[in-house]
C-alpha cells in the first residue's frame, strides 16, 4: 500500500513533534510510573487501557506483553498513542499532576510499545480463532470500522470493509496533522489490522458501488463507520472560485497528493475548533507568510483544545475573535484578495491569499436512507446505542464520528470495539 | 568539629573510611589518589600467588531506574606479581605515613603464610587482613570461603598467622555461613586482633535469556559469583551487629557491605563497627564519594553532640533486643495527611492485598473482612476527607483495625504523607514475660 502514496508530499516536511522513544528513554519514563491502584489514568482513557500494567511491562522489557495489554482494549493503540489529546485524557489524569510534577508520558510509552511490537518481521501478537461462519460488512475504513473489524476477525468472524476512497484509514490517513501521524504510518496500522484477517476493499462507495439491501441479504450484520461528510460552507458572497478550501479537503490534499510547489502566502482560517487550529498550525509550519484564525466569538468559547492553541501561538498563528465573515473580496481577475468581517458593529477587510473553512462537516443523510429503520437525530447523526452501536435496524450497527458528531479517534475505536464485543456475545 | 580519627586495634587512620580489598585498591597509583581524595585507609587487593582472571567478570542488578543496586563479580585475588605490589606498598607508606595500609592476604600452607606475612611487613604495612571470604575460584582451591566456612580450620590458620605477624591481624569473614558467630568467635579464639565483614555473598546475578547463559558471561558459560553493593547492606549490618553484641567478641570490627554514603557508614558504626570499608560504591562513582562521607559524618556527629567517632561506635546496640523481649502492648496506627496525598492509592492496594484490609476509599462505610478483630462495619470519617491535591481520592484508615504494620507508609511515594502515630506507649508486656507468668498461650491453638 505504501508504494501507492506519492513520494513527495507536503506533509513530509512536517516532522514528528513527539518522536519515538529510544529504549533507554522508554525505560526511564516507564520506571517513573507509580503503578497506581484503581488508576485515574485508566478511567480517563475512553478505551480504558490498563495503563499501569502496560507501562510496568515496558519497565521490565516485556514490550510484546505491553503491546498486547494495549491492543486488548484498543486495537488502534498505535495511532491513538500518537493522535490522542493525552493532555486532556490519560496524561491529564495522572496523579503526578496533583503533585505538581511532570506527568507520565503515557502516549509516548504507548507508541513505543505498539510500534516496537508491530514492526515487520516480529512474530504475530495474536492468533485468530477458527472461522465461525459469521460475516460482517463494514462501511468506511476509518478507526471505528477498523477496530470493530479487527476484533471480529480475532474471534473468527469474517470482516469485510468497504471504503470509498483509494486509501484506508479514514481521517487517520487523510486528516490527522502530519506532525502527529503521517499517512504511511496510518497505512502501516491498516496493514497490521489486515494481518489479523480483515479484508479491506477500497474504491467501493455505499450508495454507488454497493447497496444496503445487498449487504443486509449477504451478511449477518452491517457496521456503519462512515464518519462525517464534506466541509460545510459559509454561503456568503464571493465563496465560489479559487483560493477558498474546505479545511479537511485542504489537509487531505496536503497529506496525500504530490507537492504542488505552491507558496502559501497570507492564510486565513475560519473557525475555532481543533480542525481550525490544526490547519492553521500546518500552514504556519509549511511556511505561510502570515496565518490568522478568524473566530466569531471570544477566545474562551473556542471548542479547540487550549494546549493545541498554545502550540499554534508558539508557531506564530494570530487570532482574531468576535469577527463574523460577511463576504470574500476578489480582484478583477477573480483572484482572492481579502475577507470582509464584521467586528463589534464595524466592518474590516482582512487581506489574504488563501482561506481555509473549518466550520464543521456535513452529516450523511444518504447513508441512513440505505437501511430501513436507521434514523438520524436533529444534528444529523445516526441514532445508535453508545454502549453497543445498535441502531433502529436489528442487523445494523454504527459508531464513531457519524454517531457522536465528531470526537476523537479513541472514541471511534471504543465504539467499534464495543460493537464487536456485543456481536461476539450475542453469537455465542 | 568532631574528631574522625580512629585507632583500630593499633592501626591508626585519619578517618574510618577505608577502601575494601578489591579493584579500587589494586595499585599504588590508585591508593595514593584515594588518599588524596580523603580516604583514611586502604586494604590492598588480596595478595598471594598471582592468578589469571576471566573476561567478563562483573554483573549488576538495576532497579526501577537506578543502576547497580546489586553487583557481583567472579574475579579472583591479584593478578599482579607480589614484588610489584610490595614495591608500591612501600612507596605509598613512604608518601602517606599517617594513612592506614593493610595487606589482604590469601595463601595455603603454613610456610607460605609465613613468607607472605614477612614480606608484607617488610614493605611497611600497618596490618594484615586474612581473606577467608572469597566465594568463587579460590575456595575450590581450598582457600577463601572454604576456610571461612570451617571454624576449626579458620582458627588454626589465624593462630599460625599470629605466630608470624608483628602487626595486627584482621580476619575477613564470609557471609556464606549458617551463623556468623561460629567463624567470628573462632577468629577471636585464634587470636585475631580485629574482624572484617562481610565479604561477598554467593550469587547468580542474572541469566542472558537469549543465549541461555548466566551472567557475567565467559564465552558460553558462567559460574556463581560474589554479591555486594547496596542490596547486601541489611545482611551485612545484621552480621556485624550479631558479632558486636556477643560478649566473646572483644576485638574491633571493620564493617563492609553496601556502604555508599555517610549515613550507611554511620549505621554500621552505630551497630558496632570501628572502621568501614567500601568497594562497590567506589567502583560505581569513584573515589570522590568519600568527600560526602567525611563531611556528612562529621556534621552528623556535631549535630548530635558527639565529639569523636568513638562515641558513635555501638550506640545502637542496646536498642537491639531479642524478639521475645519486645513490647507486645505498644501500638501505632497509620494517619494519612489528606493535603499531601496525591491519590495514587498504592496504600489501598498494599493494605487490601498485602496487609490487614483496613484502608478504604470513598465516602461510604465498609464491611470489614471476616477475619477482622472488630466485626461489623468500618466507619468512614464524616465529612469525607478531601485532599487539596487528590480531592476525593484520598483513602481513609479504619483505625481500630490498623495493626500498625507500616506497609502503607512504606509504599506511599510522597514523603511525610503517611505517618505512623503512637496510640499507646510501651507496657512492659513481652513474650518472655508472658512465658514466665504462664500467659503464653493465646486462644485458638493446636490443643484446643
Ligand atoms: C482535521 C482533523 C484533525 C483531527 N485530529 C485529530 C487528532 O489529532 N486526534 C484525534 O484523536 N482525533 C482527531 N480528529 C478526529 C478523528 O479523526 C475522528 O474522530 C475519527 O477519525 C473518527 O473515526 P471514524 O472511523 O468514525 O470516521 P473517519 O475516520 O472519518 O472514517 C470514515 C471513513 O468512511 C469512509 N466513507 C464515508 N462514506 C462512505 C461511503 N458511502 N462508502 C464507503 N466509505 C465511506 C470515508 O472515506 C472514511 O475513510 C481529527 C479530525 C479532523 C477532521
Ligand atoms: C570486583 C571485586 C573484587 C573483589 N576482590 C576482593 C579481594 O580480592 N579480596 C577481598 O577480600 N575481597 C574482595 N572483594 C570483596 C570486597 O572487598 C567487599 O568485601 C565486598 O565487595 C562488599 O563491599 P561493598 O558492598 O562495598 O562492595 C571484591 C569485590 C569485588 C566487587
Ligand atoms: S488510547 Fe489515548 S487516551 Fe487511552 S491511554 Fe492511549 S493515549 Fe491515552
Ligand atoms: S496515574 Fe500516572 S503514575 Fe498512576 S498509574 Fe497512571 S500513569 Fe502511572
Ligand atoms: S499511598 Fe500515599 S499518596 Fe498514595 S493514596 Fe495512599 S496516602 Fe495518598
Amino acid at each position: 500500500m505504501k508504494s501507492v502514496l506519492p513520494q513527495q508530499r507536503d506533509e513530509l516536511e512536517l516532522k514528528d513533534k513527539k518522536p519515538l522513544y529510544s529504549a533507554a528513554e522508554a525505560k526511564a519514563e516507564a520506571d517513573r510510573c507509580l503503578y497506581c491502584q484503581d488508576a485515574p489514568c485508566i478511567k480517563a482513557c475512553p478505551t480504558e487501557i490498563d495503563i499501569p500494567t502496560f507501562i510496568k511491562k515496558i519497565a521490565t522489557d516485556n514490550v510484546r506483553g505491553s503491546a498486547k495489554t494495549i491492543f486488548e482494549q484498543n486495537l488502534l493503540g498505535y495511532s491513538c498513542a500518537r493522535v490522542c489529546p493525552v493532555e486532556v485524557l490519560c496524561v491529564g489524569a495522572c496523579v503526578y499532576n496533583a503533585w505538581h510534577r511532570e506527568p507520565i508520558q503515557i502516549g509516548r510509552l504507548q507508541r513505543y510499545a505498539t510500534e516496537k511490537a508491530t514492526q515487520p518481521g516480529k512474530p504475530p501478537l495474536f492468533t485468530s480463532a477458527p472461522p465461525s461462519g459469521k460475516k460482517v460488512a463494514l462501511i468506511g475504513a476509518g478507526p471505528a470500522s477498523l477496530a470493530c473489524a479487527g476484533y471480529l476477525a480475532l474471534q473468527g468472524h469474517a470482516a469485510v470493509i468497504f471504503e470509498k476512497r483509494p486509501y484506508a484509514g479514514g481521517l487517520n490517513t487523510t486528516g490527522i496533522a502530519p506532525y502527529k501521524l503521517h499517512a504511511e504510518d496510518s497505512l502501516h496500522e491498516v496493514e497490521w489490522v489486515q494481518s489479523l484477517g480483515v479484508e479491506v476493499k477500497t474504491g467501493m462507495e455505499l450508495g454507488k458501488d454497493i447497496f444496503g439491501k445487498d449487504l443486509l441479504r449477504d451478511y449477518d450484520a452491517v457496521y456503519l463507520g462512515v464518519g462525517l461528510g464534506e466541509d460545510t460552507k459559509l454561503r456568503i458572497p464571493g465563496e465560489e472560485g479559487d483560493g477558498i478550501y474546505g479545511a479537511t479537503a485542504w489537509i487531505e490534499a496536503m497529506k496525500l497528493t504530490p507537492t504542488a510547489g505552491r507558496k502559501l502566502g497570507r492564510v486565513l482560517v475560519v473557525g475555532g475548533g481543533n480542525t481550525a487550529i490544526d490547519v492553521a498550525r500546518e500552514c504556519a509550519l509549511l511556511g505561510a507568510t502570515e496565518v490568522t484564525m478568524v473566530y466569531r466569538r471570544d477566545a474562551a468559547s473556542m471548542s479547540g483544545y487550549h494546549h493545541e492553541m498554545e502550540g499554534a501561538r508558539k508557531e506564530g498563528v494570530r487570532l482574531v475573535t468576535r469577527a463574523t465573515p460577511v463576504a470574500f473580496e476578489r480582484d478583477a481577475q477573480g483572484k482572492l484578495t481579502g475577507l470582509k468581517v464584521a467586528v463589534d458593529g464595524t466592518e474590516q477587510v482582512l487581506p489574504c491569499d488563501m482561506v481555509a473553512l473549518a466550520i464543521g462537516q456535513s452529516k450523511m443523510h444518504a447513508i441512513a436512507a440505505e437501511f430501513p429503520g436507521v434514523e438520524l437525530d436533529a444534528r444529523g447523526c445516526i441514532v445508535a446505542d453508545p454502549t453497543n452501536g445498535a441502531t433502529g435496524n436489528a442487523k445494523v450497527f454504527s459508531g464513531g464520528d457519524c454517531i457522536n458528531g465528531g470526537k476523537e479517534v479513541v472514541n471511534a475505536v471504543a465504539d467499534g470495539r464495543n460493537t464487536a464485543r456485543y456481536l461476539e456475545q450475542s453469537w455465542k | 568539629m568532631a574528631d574522625l580519627s580512629i585507632d583500630f586495634a593499633g592501626i591508626r587512620s585519619p578517618n574510618p573510611f577505608w577502601l575494601a580489598s578489591a579493584p579500587p585498591a589494586n595499585s599504588g597509583e590508585q591508593v595514593m589518589r584515594a588518599f588524596d581524595a580523603g580516604w583514611g585507609g586502604a586494604v590492598w587487593k588480596t595478595l598471594g600467588d598471582p592468578i589469571v582472571n576471566v573476561s567478563s567478570r562483573f554483573g549488576a542488578v538495576d532497579y526501577a531506574g537506578q543502576k547497580v543496586m546489586g553487583f557481583n563479580n567472579i574475579e579472583l585475588i591479584t593478578d599482579r606479581g607480589l614484588e610489584v605490589n610490595l614495591r608500591e606498598i612501600r612507596e605509598v607508606k613512604k608518601r602517606y605515613p599517617k594513612h592506614a595500609v593493610i595487606a589482604s592476604l590469601m595463601t595455603e600452607t603454613k610456610e607460605d603464610w609465613k613468607v607472605l606475612i614477612r614480606r608484607c611487613e617488610d614493605a611497611g604495612v600497618d596490618g594484615l587482613e586474612l581473606n577467608f571470604g572469597c566465594p568463587h575460584g579460590m575456595c575450590e582451591r581450598g582457600m577463601g570461603s572454604s576456610v571461612g566456612q570451617e571454624p576449626k580450620l579458620l582458627q588454626e590458620i589465624t593462630a599460625w598467622t599470629k605466630e608470624f605477624a608483628k602487626t595486627p591481624v584482621l580476619v575477613k569473614l564470609t557471609p556464606n555461613i549458617g551463623d556468623i558467630l561460629d567463624p567470628g568467635i573462632a577468629a577471636v579464639k585464634g587470636g585475631a586482633d580485629g574482624l572484617s565483614l562481610i565479604n561477598t555473598i554467593k550469587s547468580i546475578i542474572g541469566v542472558d535469556l537469549d543465549r541461555m547463559v548466566p551472567e557475567p558471561r565467559v564465552g558460553n558459560a558462567s559460574t556463581n559469583g560474589g554479591y555486594c553493593g547496596p542490596a547486601v547492606k541489611p545482611i551485612a549490618m545484621h552480621m556485624v551487629a550479631s558479632l558486636a553484641r556477643d560478649p566473646e567478641v572483644t576485638i574491633p570490627i571493620s564493617g563492609i557491605g553496601g556502604i555508599s554514603n555517610w549515613r550507611d557508614a554511620a549505621e554500621f558504626i552505630a551497630l558496632g563497627s570501628t572502621s568501614v570499608q567500601v568497594c562497590t560504591a567506589v567502583m560505581h562513582y569513584g573515589f570522590r564519594i568519600v568527600e560526602d562521607m567525611i563531611d556528612g559524618l562529621s556534621n552528623y556527629l556535631d549535630e548530635h553532640g558527639m565529639t569523636s567517632v568513638r562515641q558513635l561506635v555501638g550506640r545502637a546496640i542496646p536498642g537491639f533486643r531479642e524478639w521475645g523481649d519486645l513490647d507486645l502492648g505498644y501500638q501505632i496506627v497509620a494517619k494519612i495527611d489528606a493535603n499531601k496525598c496525591i491519590g495514587c492509592q498504592l496504600c489501598v492496594a498494599a493494605c487490601q492485598d498485602g496487609a490487614h484490609q483496613c484502608i478504604f476509599t470513598g465516602p461510604n462505610d465498609q464491611q470489614r473482612p471476616p477475619h477482622a478483630h472488630y466485626p461489623g462495619t468500618a466507619k468512614a470519617p464524616r465529612p469525607q476527607i478531601l485532599g487539596t491535591q487528590a480531592g476525593d481520592r484520598v483513602p481513609w484508615v479504619d483505625e481500630p483495625e490498623c495493626v500498625g504494620c507500616n506497609l502503607c507508609a512504606l509504599v506511599c511515594p510522597v514523603p511525610g504523607c503517611i505517618t505512623m502515630v503512637e496510640t499507646s506507649n510501651e507496657t512492659g508486656d513481652t513474650w518472655n514475660r508472658r512465658v514466665q507468668e504462664g500467659r503464653d498461650k493465646v486462644p485458638g491453638g493446636i490443643h484446643e
